[in-house]
């Protein structure tokens, strides 16, 4: 009769992610054959390469990167991998570019739960196919507990501009409108109302998707008199005027009754004392587009869910160049000011 | 000062030993301490400060004044109303 | 949303303006004493609606902005402290100190956190019994009835890791101290709404006696202000004085009962310093002696620290409607709100970032 002895093998199956899960061996590629391939693969990545050899049609390239650390990763109407992928869309999207390869790095925390890594991998895989871009190289980093928050994932993307396209925030032209395709602050209050400490519960979903099938129509419709796009995300609407104002040297006039706000957004916002249009969205577009055209465009986008309460908010004036005035219910005008930092609830 | 916004008592609870409520605010709904108002009932407004209720809206005087300044407006004429004792000539 | 839209419903405003219009004579300043009020009057730009002779001065009842620069000391280096979780209204962390603010006392490291109410605050206190959990307690009278509960409460449950840092003042002292100064110029008050709320307005009568000026506690909303500027109108032109409340639906005379009842039995009445004011008798609350144990001043003893404020702020005058914001050398040059000189640049309703934010310079 024969012993024999054998060390204990390693645990393989682990709940949660270990320091191991990151450091190239045997655990990171069960982490990547368990977690991110079932959802993820691709004649791309199924190559485990260090890299993607891609074939680009002709024309120019666009290319962003966004890193995003929201917290909460889950949030009523989205999650972080769901935000990571629609963002670098959208960053493409509006510079005129049709979406192509997405690229995404994670940061695991240890302890950090590989159930909700999953949830959080598949919702990428699905907002990739929805969006109709491939993720075609990805890395992961496990760092020690405490030393980021569960979870951090940056995606950069690629995209080929459309010929003929020209859009940048510098190219405002006095008389051109300008069109928001919705309701505002939609995805900020989701977050805020969903941070725990705040004694809120609202139902307030976030608007987080992809924009470039609607953009793609509306650039079909109008190729050339559409001036810029942006995705008012970080700042909100206030933001990105005072961007557009600033980059072309124009002033923007908007009125207060056209812009639109969910009545339980407003809501929170009264009681937080925040201005919705300080408040970040994520699957919104801001459009300069010249006047005779707007028509044409808002059509267009009111097709597609994320732009049907699409409106016309205002326009470029010559006047106040660099400045976003806004003309109140009253007949009065107000400065729409570039928003301080982090949106605070006030009590005061 | 004091962003104090109104809203509509949905459930009382009590947490702690302290009378509480939540309040919705055109959808949202807050959590509302209610020691300041033990007498609100469900439905009825209250003025929420700072995770407080300060005071139950006086339904009856909003409507009163309200309709005073519809008046205002249809006749084109403002009715000057009377003079409230408290108020005292020079 | 109830009790607000009709409150901001264009036709009657422009209605109310109208009126006040018509019954506009002279030359008169208003002051509205609440800062929230001010906001609302800049944010909607009822002052450009205004008759050229009416001018609205921006009276000094933001918390954030008068809160001494002692108290965000003590508040800054108690919240540095390890064993401490900071807990405060988000207005007061972007209030610069000397050198720094809450987020900068936040990115070294300290645990400081926002919270709503301050009953949150007593809850982080519940579920972290190894810390230190200190609340920030500022505000007018309308905040008083919460930051006095949240004592009692503590005191109720024998809280023990659980403490406030006071700073807590009341608006009647500052006006006799505005119109007992000699370069005042404020001939009527808007009093302010939700101070009232829980105040009432008996203690105006007195002032309103003395001095001979009309005061209407008013509301928020622009009809609500328009309402209670054209009632002040209408007693200054008659040449009466006293008060006439406009704010019905929320402000009585004898306010909230319970909530005197409360903040007397935590509080009393102290001497207070207020930015940009200096010290007005009378105008603080204190934690009363039962309560001193949860006195955050004393327990962390920060009472040492003190601070002085920057020569070029002119937030004094401004809070005394003795200056425009715009009348201040440093406005928008040495002092804007990424970088505030004085508190009044500071809260978003201060008067100087209320008309850096909003006021259009034509
Ligand atoms: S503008 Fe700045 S420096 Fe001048 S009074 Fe206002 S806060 Fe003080």
């Amino acid at each position: 009769m024969t012993i024999v002895q054998t060390c204990p093998a390693p645990i393989m199956q682990h709940e949660t992610v270990q320091m191991a899960h990151g450091a190239g061996g045997r655990l990171s590629q069960a982490l990547m054959q368990r977690v991110f391939m079932p959802h993820l693969h691709n004649s791309f990545l199924d190559l485990l390469d260090d890299q993607a050899k891609l074939d680009l049609p002709s024309g120019r390239i666009a290319f962003t990167t966004d890193t995003y650390v929201v917290s909460p990763i889950f949030f009523p109407g989205g999650n972080i991998g769901e935000l990571a992928v629609n963002g670098t869309v959208n960053d493409l999207a509006v510079g005129g570019a049709k979406p192509l390869y997405l690229s995404a790095g994670f940061v695991l925390e240890e302890g950090f739960s590989l159930a909700e890594l999953e949830v959080i991998v598949k919702s990428m895989a699905e907002a990739a196919h929805r969006a109709g871009v491939m993720m075609v190289t990805g890395d992961t980093k496990v760092v020690g507990k405490g030393q980021c928050d569960r979870i951090f994932i940056n995606t950069s993307g690629i995209g080929v501009i459309r010929e003929g396209v020209n859009l940048s925030c510098r190219n405002l032209k006095a008389g051109d409108s300008i069109i928001l395709s919705g309701t505002v602050g939609d995805h900020g209050m989701a977050i805020m109302t969903s941070r725990t400490g705040l004694s809120f519960q609202s139902r307030i979903t976030s608007d987080c998707g992809a924009l470039n099938g609607m953009i793609s129509a509306m650039l079909d419709a109008v190729p050339f008199t559409i001036h810029a796009m942006r995705d008012p995300t970080r700042g909100g609407v206030a933001a990105t005027l005072n961007e557009l104002a600033q980059s072309s040297s124009v002033g923007i006039e908007i009125h207060e009754t056209t812009i639109p706000v969910k009545p339980d957004v407003r809501g929170a916002c009264e009681l937080l004392g925040i201005d919705p249009l300080h408040v970040a969205n994520e699957g919104k577009l801001v459009v300069a587009v010249a006047a005779g055209d707007a028509g044409k465009v808002l059509e267009v986008m009111r097709n597609f869910d994320h732009g049907r309460d699409a409106v016309i908010i205002g326009s470029v004036v010559d006047d106040h160049p660099g400045m976003v005035v806004m003309r109140t219910v009253y007949g009065s005008r107000r400065i729409i000011d570039l928003p301080l930092g982090e949106q605070l609830p006030r009590i005061c | 000062m004091c962003l104090a916004i109104p809203g509509k008592l949905l459930e009382l609870t009590i947490e702690n030993g302290l009378k509480m409520g939540t309040i919705d605010v055109n959808g949202s709904k807050t959590r509302a301490c209610l020691e300041y108002v033990p007498d609100i009932k469900v439905g009825q407004y209250t003025i929420v400060h700072a995770g407080f209720a300060l005071k139950i809206i006086d339904e009856e005087e909003a409507a009163e004044s309200l309709k005073l300044w519809q008046e205002l407006i249809e006749s084109g004429a403002f009715q000057p109303d009377e003079e409230l004792p408290s108020a005292e000539s020079l | 949303m109830k009790y607000i839209d009709e409150y901001r419903d264009p036709q009657l405003a422009l209605k109310l303006l109208e009126e006040i219009r018509r019954k506009t004579a002279r030359h008169w300043s208003i002051m509205e004493i609440c800062g929230g009020q001010t906001h609302s009057i800049i944010r909607n730009g009822i002052d450009q609606l205004l008759p050229d002779t009416i001018e609205l001065v921006h009276g000094p009842g933001c918390p954030v902005c008068v809160t001494p620069l002692e108290s965000i000391e003590r508040a800054l280096a108690i919240a540095a402290r390890e064993e401490v979780i900071f807990t405060s209204f988000g207005d007061m962390l972007r209030v610069p100190g000397n050198a720094r603010d809450l987020f900068m006392v936040r990115s070294a490291g300290g645990d400081v956190r926002i919270v709503f109410s301050p009953l949150d605050a007593l809850q982080i206190a519940r579920d972290n019994p190894s810390k230190e959990v200190v609340f920030f307690a500022v505000g007018f009278e309308t905040t008083a009835p919460a930051n006095a509960m949240v004592v009692w409460q503590a005191a109720r449950e024998g809280i023990e890791n659980f403490s406030v840092l006071v700073s807590q003042v009341m608006v009647p002292p500052a006006m006799r101290a505005i119109l007992s100064s000699p370069e005042n110029r404020v001939q009527g008050f808007l009093a302010a709404g939700h101070v009232c709320a829980v105040m009432g307005y008996e203690e105006y009568e007195p002032i309103a006696r003395e001095f001979q000026v009309p005061i209407v506690p008013t509301g928020f909303e622009p009809v609500d202000l328009l309402a209670g500027i054209l009632k002040t109108i209408e007693l200054l032109e008659e040449g009466k004085s006293g008060v006439v409340n406009r704010y019905g639906r929320v402000v009585s005379r004898e306010g909230n009962p319970l909530a005197r009842e409360i903040i007397m039995k935590v509080f009393e009445v102290t001497d207070r310093q207020w930015r940009g004011l200096g010290p007005i008798p009378g105008s603080g609350l204190g934690l009363r002696r039962e309560f001193a144990s949860f006195d955050a001043e004393k327990r962390f003893q920060v009472t040492n620290i003190c601070a002085q404020e920057s020569p070029l702020c002119m937030s004094g005058r401004v809070l005394q409607g003795m200056l425009k914001p715009d009348g201040c050398p440093a406005f928008a040059k040495e002092c804007t709100p990424e970088h505030p000189l004085g508190a009044t640049m500071v809260s978003s309703e201060g008067a100087c970032a209320a008309y850096y934010n909003y006021h259009l310079t034509p």
